[in-house]
Formats: C-alpha cells, sequence, structure tokens
C-alpha cells in the first residue's frame, strides 16, 4: 500500500515524525504495510472483523430490534507506544491510583483534605458521585478503586495529559484482550519482531486482586461477577471476564441476603459469595440505601459489606473522585497525600463554581471545551471552537444557572494515528485517545497496553463507540534496553 | 453451579437439538413427498398438523404449499419451531452463559446462528434448494455437540446440558416417528405396498439409522424398524437410549448410584427408563404407536418440568437450607 501518500498533518502522529520517518519502533509495522498488496490489507481487515464477530465481541445497540449487536469497528493499524514512554505513564498511573484511594477513604473519614483547604467541602459533598450511605465504610485493606480506567489523550506538544479518571465501572479492557488475539492472528511477523508486551495477565491479575480484597478467615473466597444482564451494553465484556477468571457471573435474581452473609443460588442449594466484582452502577446496588427504584439490585447489601462480610469491587463512593470538577484539583490531591508532584500532568481547568474562573470562561466560549460534570460518553459536552454562537449562548445559560457542575478547558490537538478508510487503501490519520487499566490490590498493576479509541470521523475528537468511535490495538514495546517481558 | 446457568445450558442444548431435528423432519417430509406422484389429500397439511402449530401457520401462509411450509420450518423468525428461531434461543442460553461454557462452545453456537442468520436474510434461496441448508444444520449441530463434549469439562454444567439434549432428542424422535407414520397414510393404496420398503428407508435415513439398522437387521420390516428407533439400546437417536443416558447424566449430577430414587426427577425419569428396558414392541404397537408416542411425549414432559422444579426454580424466599459442602 502507498504509505508515502500518507499525510501526517499538523497533530502529533504516532506512527511518523514530522518528516514521514516512522518512529522508533514503528519502522518494521510501517515497511510491512508498505509491502502488503491493498487487496491483502482489505482482506486481513475484513477476517479481523469476522473473527470479532464471531468471538460475539459486541456491544448491544439501545433502541434497535433486529441486529442489536454490533462490533465495535476495529482498525487493523495499531497504535505504538515506546517502552520508554511507557515506563514514565505507569509510574505516573501508579501515583495517580495510590493518592485518589487514599483520598476517597478520607473524604468517607475524616474528611483532612477539606480541613485543610485542599479541595472545598461544597464541590465535595454536591458531586453527584458523592455517595453518604458510604460514610465510615471500611473496605477491606482500605482499598476502595480496585480497577481503574484511566482516560489519556497527547497533545500536539507531544506530551501525554490525563484526560479524565474512571474509577467506578470502567469498560473496555475485554476489547483490549480481543483486538490482541486477532492483532496476533493478523499480523504474526512484526508482532513478533517488534517486541510487544503481552496483555494476557490481566484476568489473573485482576482475580489476584479480587481474592486479595475479601472477608476476613476466608481460606478460598468465592468471586463472582455481578451484571446488570445480557441486555447491558458491556455484557459481553462481563461474562468473558467471568470466563476468563473462571468464576460465576451473577444477575441480582441469583443473589440473596441471609443470615447476614451473601449467597448465590445453585443447583445444590445455597452457596456463600465473599467478594462480587460488581459491573453494575452503585447507586442501583441496593435499593434499602441507594436508589429506591433500582430493580438491579440486592436489598440489604450494603449492610453485609459494612458488616465486612462480603467485598465490593470498586468500593461504592469511589465516583466522588472522577467527578470532573473533582479532576482540577488531583495535582494538589496528590502533593497533600504523597507529598509528590504529580507525574502526570492534567488539562489546564477551569471550574465554574469559582467566579473568577466562570468569569474567564464566559468571556472565552469559542475557544473553550466545558463539560457538564455529570456526563458521560461525550454527552453534556459543548466544543466551543467548533459550535454556533446559539450553541454557545444556551450553554453560558447552563453554566450561569448551575455553575457547580461545569468545567472548561483549552481543546487539545489529541494525537492521530493512520487508519484504514474505504476498503482499507487508503490511509489516514484520525484522533486517538488512550485508557490503559489500573489494578489495585497488593500492588498497583498497570497492563501494559490498553484500548486505544479512534474518532472514525475525519476530523472528529469524539472517540466514544456512541458516537462513531472505533478501536486499535496498543502495543506497548519491551524497552530497548532490557527484554521486559517480550512478546509471546 | 448456579440454578440460572444450569437452566441455561439446558436450554441451550434443548434448542440447537430441536433446530437439527426440524432440519431432519423437514428433510424426509421432503423426501417422502417426492416418492408420491399422486398424494391423496394435502400432503404439507399433514407436515403441518404434525409441528403442532397450525394455527400460527395458516393465519399467516394460509395454504399449506411445499415453499410455505420450508420457509415456515426455516427461515420464519415469527414461527415459534423454525430452525431459525431454535437457533436464536439456542444462542440467547448460551449467551447468558459464556462465562460457563467453553469459548469454542460459544464460537459454535454463534456461527450456526450467524450462518441461520443470514439465510433467513435471503429467505427465497432456502426455499429454492432446501438440501443444502439442511445438511448444513445437521452438520453444524453435529460440531456443536461434538465441541461441547470435547471442550467442556465433563461436569455437572455439561450433564444439564446432555440432559436437556437427550430429552429434547427422545421427543423428536418420537415426533419423526410418529409423523412418519401419518404420511404413510397418505400414500395411494394401490401401490402402498411397494412403498412400505422405501418410506421406512427414509424414516431411517432422517435420522441417520439406515446404516446402523441393516447391520443390526438386515431386512426392512416395520416391526423391526420401530423396535430399533423406540427400543433398541445402542442407537444414539432411540428413543431408550436417549432415555438411559439422560439418567447417566441426571446420576452423575445427584451424584448417586444408579439405583438412587431420592428426588421426583430421578424417580419419573427411573421408571420411563425401566419401562423401555423390559418394553417388547409388538405391546406398543398393538396399543398403538400414535397413542404410545404421545404418551411418551407427555412423560418427558413430566420429567422437565420435575427437573425446573429441582433445579432451576428460583424463589424469591428460598426453602433449600444452604449446604455444609457448599458454604464454604
Amino acid at each position: 500500500m502507498d504509505i508515502a501518500a500518507y499525510e501526517p498533518g499538523p497533530f502529533y502522529d504516532e506512527m511518523f515524525d514530522p518528516e514521514r520517518r516512522p518512529r522508533p519502533g514503528c519502522d518494521l509495522l510501517a515497511r510491512t504495510m508498505a509491502e502488503l498488496p491493498d487487496t491483502d490489507i482489505a482482506r486481513r481487515q475484513q477476517a479481523a472483523e469476522r473473527a470479532l464477530l464471531h468471538m460475539g465481541i459486541t456491544f448491544n445497540v439501545y433502541g434497535h430490534d433486529h441486529g442489536t449487536e454490533k462490533i465495535l469497528p476495529f482498525d487493523l493499524v495499531p497504535r505504538v507506544v515506546s517502552g520508554k514512554e511507557w515506563t514514565a505513564l505507569e509510574r505516573g498511573l501508579v501515583q495517580r491510583t495510590r493518592a485518589l484511594n487514599l483520598f476517597i477513604d478520607d473524604i468517607y473519614h475524616k474528611q483532612r483534605v477539606i480541613a485543610d483547604g485542599i479541595i472545598p467541602r461544597e464541590i465535595v459533598e454536591t458531586a453527584s458521585s458523592y455517595l453518604p450511605g458510604c460514610k465510615d465504610l471500611d473496605p477491606p485493606q482500605r482499598i476502595w478503586c480496585h480497577i481503574n480506567g484511566t482516560d489519556l489523550v497527547r497533545h500536539s506538544d507531544g506530551k501525554y495529559y490525563v484526560l479524565e479518571d474512571n474509577l467506578r465501572c470502567p469498560s473496555g479492557v475485554s476489547y483490549v484482550l480481543h483486538n490482541r488475539q486477532v492483532m496476533k492472528r493478523t499480523f504474526p511477523n512484526v508482532f513478533q519482531q517488534s517486541r510487544v508486551r503481552p496483555v494476557d495477565a490481566y484476568p489473573s491479575e485482576l482475580l489476584r486482586v479480587l481474592q486479595h480484597v475479601c472477608p476476613r478467615g476466608v481460606a478460598t473466597p468465592n468471586v463472582v461477577v455481578l451484571t446488570p444482564g445480557p441486555y447491558n451494553s458491556a455484557y459481553s465484556e462481563h461474562s468473558f471476564l467471568a470466563q476468563q477468571m473462571g468464576v460465576e457471573l451473577v444477575v441480582a435474581k441469583d443473589l440473596v441476603i441471609r443470615d447476614g452473609f451473601v449467597w448465590m443460588r445453585t443447583t445444590r442449594g445455597l452457596a456463600r459469595v465473599d467478594v462480587i466484582y460488581r459491573r453494575i452502577d452503585d447507586t442501583f446496588l441496593d435499593p434499602k440505601v441507594f436508589r429506591p427504584d433500582s430493580m438491579l439490585g440486592i436489598p440489604g447489601i450494603m449492610n453485609v459489606v459494612r458488616a465486612g462480610r462480603v467485598a465490593l469491587a470498586n468500593a461504592p463512593g469511589t465516583g466522588v473522585a472522577d467527578d470532573k470538577v473533582v479532576y482540577a484539583y488531583v495535582p494538589a490531591i496528590i502533593k497533600y497525600y504523597l507529598g509528590e508532584d504529580a507525574i502526570l500532568p492534567i488539562v489546564p481547568t477551569f471550574v465554574c463554581h469559582d467566579e473568577k474562573q466562570r468569569a474567564h470562561v464566559l468571556a472565552n466560549l469559542d475557544k473553550l471545551v466545558v463539560k457538564a460534570a455529570n456526563e458521560s460518553g461525550g454527552y453534556g459536552m459543548l466544543m466551543g471552537p467548533q459550535a454556533s454562537a446559539a450553541e454557545r449562548a444556551a450553554f453560558a445559560d447552563h453554566i450561569k444557572a448551575n455553575p457547580r457542575n461545569y468545567i472548561a478547558q483549552p481543546l487539545l490537538g489529541l494525537s492521530r494515528v493512520p487508519t484504514l478508510l474505504g476498503d482499507g487503501n487508503v490511509l489516514e490519520g484520525r484522533h486517538v485517545d488512550l485508557r490503559p487499566y489500573v489494578l489495585h490490590g497488593r500492588d498497583i498493576f498497570v497492563l501494559p497496553g490498553g484500548l486505544t479509541r479512534v474518532a472514525l470521523k475525519k476530523g472528529s475528537f469524539v472517540v466514544n463507540s456512541s458516537q462513531g468511535g472505533g478501536s486499535k490495538d496498543t502495543w506497548v514495546l519491551a524497552d530497548e534496553n532490557g527484554a521486559k517481558d517480550a512478546a509471546c | 453451579m448456579l440454578s440460572r446457568a444450569a437452566d441455561a445450558l439446558y436450554w441451550m442444548c434443548r434448542y440447537a437439538e430441536r433446530a437439527e431435528n426440524v432440519a431432519r423432519f423437514l428433510d424426509v417430509s421432503l423426501q417422502v413427498m417426492l416418492d408420491l406422484p399422486d398424494p391423496h389429500g394435502e400432503p404439507w397439511a399433514g407436515v403441518i398438523a404434525a409441528t403442532g402449530d397450525d394455527a400460527g401457520f395458516y393465519r399467516r401462509y394460509g395454504t399449506a404449499t411445499r415453499d410455505n411450509v420450508v420457509r415456515f420450518l426455516t427461515v420464519d423468525h415469527e414461527s415459534p419451531n423454525s430452525i431459525v428461531s431454535c437457533l436464536r434461543y439456542a444462542r440467547d442460553n448460551a449467551r447468558t452463559i459464556r462465562e460457563a461454557i467453553s469459548s469454542e462452545t460459544w464460537e459454535q453456537i454463534n456461527k450456526w446462528y450467524l450462518l441461520v442468520n443470514d439465510a433467513a436474510a435471503g429467505g427465497a434461496s432456502v426455499a429454492d434448494n432446501p438440501y443444502d441448508f439442511l445438511a448444513a444444520m445437521k452438520e453444524a449441530s453435529h460440531l456443536f455437540v461434538g465441541v461441547t463434549y470435547l471442550t467442556m469439562t465433563h461436569g455437572e454444567g455439561w450433564h444439564f446440558g446432555r440432559i436437556g439434549r437427550l430429552l429434547e432428542r427422545a421427543d423428536q424422535t418420537s415426533r419423526i416417528v410418529d409423523a412418519k407414520q401419518g404420511l404413510f397414510l397418505l400414500r395411494p393404496p394401490e401401490v402402498g405396498a411397494s412403498l412400505d420398503e422405501l418410506h421406512l428407508s427414509a424414516l431411517l435415513r432422517s435420522v441417520s439409522a439406515l446404516e446402523m439398522y441393516r447391520k443390526r437387521y438386515s431386512r426392512i420390516d416395520h416391526a423391526l424398524v420401530m423396535t430399533f428407533l423406540v427400543l433398541d439400546k445402542l442407537f444414539p437417536r432411540s428413543i431408550r437410549h436417549c432415555l438411559d443416558k439422560a439418567k447417566e447424566s441426571l446420576c452423575a449430577i445427584m451424584d448417586t448410584p444408579s439405583g438412587s430414587t431420592g428426588t421426583r426427577p430421578e424417580r419419573l425419569l427411573g421408571r420411563l427408563v425401566a419401562e423401555y428396558e423390559y418394553a417388547v414392541i409388538e405391546e406398543i404397537l398393538d396399543q398403538g404407536i400414535h397413542e404410545h408416542l404421545d404418551g411418551l411425549q407427555s412423560k418427558l414432559n413430566d420429567v422437565g418440568a420435575a427437573i425446573h422444579e429441582q433445579f432451576f426454580a428460583t424463589r424469591p424466599d428460598p426453602v433449600q437450607e444452604p449446604m455444609a459442602e457448599a458454604a464454604q
């Protein structure tokens, strides 16, 4: 295929430098792609997507009847991260996770961070993800956020920034594992020679974390994955993770509270459950404590959690730390708990709750991206530079009406990765982000890889699957100077 | 294992088995029609009657023609017993228990479903040439059974699946035999006797039994064919064999010696197994094969209901006490 025609453009390109030379670690990949006939690439692309369909790696599209399951569009060209870059990211993610965990624990206990003036009380207590019902909760090992997905982006200056934390039920890790399998089949030679670090350890690491937080005195903990059910958009991930860990996948009606414990209904009567990897939102967990209208929850489970007789991962209430406004305070939070400067920078953020910052935001709406604090999936957002005057005026009203709920950031020039278009014979740059997965057990483990989401629409910065996003494999290369667990 | 997972495994296998048998049933019907140069009455109406869903059929199709019947039984999403519906149910069940089955099992049921769904999207071609489609269905089903056998631990879950498959197969074999009896009556009386052997061969072929039958009994004879399909101990689609093996799986699940009679499913299935072990074909034929098979189908329903009640039913407030070994 014609690689020479590829135009890296004005953004940071993950594969080529501005002189169109492959970046370190990308030479072999670029050469192989250049040598492949167009028809061959198209064939491999189709084979890859068919493999995903057969494996049933699909997400549910709400509101459709026939053909309700779709595969997440998958692009063959991987995103490559050098070993050196990864080491820095890894350190930053470990630091951030450790600090956020301490922050959550503090928020639901003594609230020293508030008393010491690091973050205003009203910011914390007005976060919709702050759950007063979790006050004085003591999760096993004092770990709250066991599984995190941190969204990173690389700006035109070549630096990575944290875009947001996902401390409740981050999804997408199954795509990381499946994309990898497909890529190994599609480009076996490049793959092997590029020394890509394996991602296969994720399910065992996850199980280790879940077993680590089991209630005291349980020798062989019974771990389950709790899913809202087959109609949830991430269901295939829930069942995949349960399958890979070799544990039961349960829905709420499989569980029952008795004698102060959680049990599951089996063909031989009730069996005790010790650890629940819950993939339902925390406010749906217990209708007696949180949302009374929840049909997905287990009434009374919070009492069992409080009594330390079952562990939830993630613990309820962790969302307070991934609130989009709290985000602006994370560098100070890291400094406060760890006495260290944040390794990973955040995007400069204006908090509209603050009067001076709000004035600045309102005066510069055409230059900023405004986000509602309690929305996700790319909803509730204003892309200032691209919006019409009317849209900006409407958002200005929203901000004035509810300043606590909004933050604003400069528009980042998300980096791009070459992406196959049409029948797979055209290569164009498309914007990407990166979600690495972090597990907090006895130690903090960062999966060497992650979900690279790609905005398939030309010029679009929105990578969410609900809005035309796809995914790519992420190749973290083994360090140049040491064969750190080279690819298998 | 989870009651819900056991339930889904059982039904996954039942529906997959049903899909295969619908293919077999339709295949034999198509062949018989070819052998009836001038059938009495409306032969395809008899086929529809045998499915037990006449009302649904006539409401939407009006008349029982070959193409309508083929469509109704293969690619019709609205018909609950069409192959595409069976596959959808089988896959829906598999999808709720992907963690309880091997990925190979899941992929096979998923591929099979996608194959049928594609065929349903281009519906006309199946009616034009049903034979290739029906052959593909049998092959996909055999692959499914093989993959389950070879990639899943033969533990509790697998046994629940096997019971589902075998109860379904026993039921379906009885329906194929019964429906074929009905089709015999359509033969023109003057050539009837000479067609008997042809029909019996077609019946045997429809359950892949012709060669195995010939090894056991050399000549084609009505009573012997009935003996083979209903009472043979070793042929995998004979009713008795299905019951024997289902009981074996039930014993494995209960982890009891084969003589145990502790629970209702064990009692009902045990009685049925004993009945077939000591049955002779003459008595069955005297009673009337249709009446006999009708009775069997209703007993199979009872067994299915008892299994549901014993293992799958989730009660709002469970009456079972936690078992010591489970509560470790």
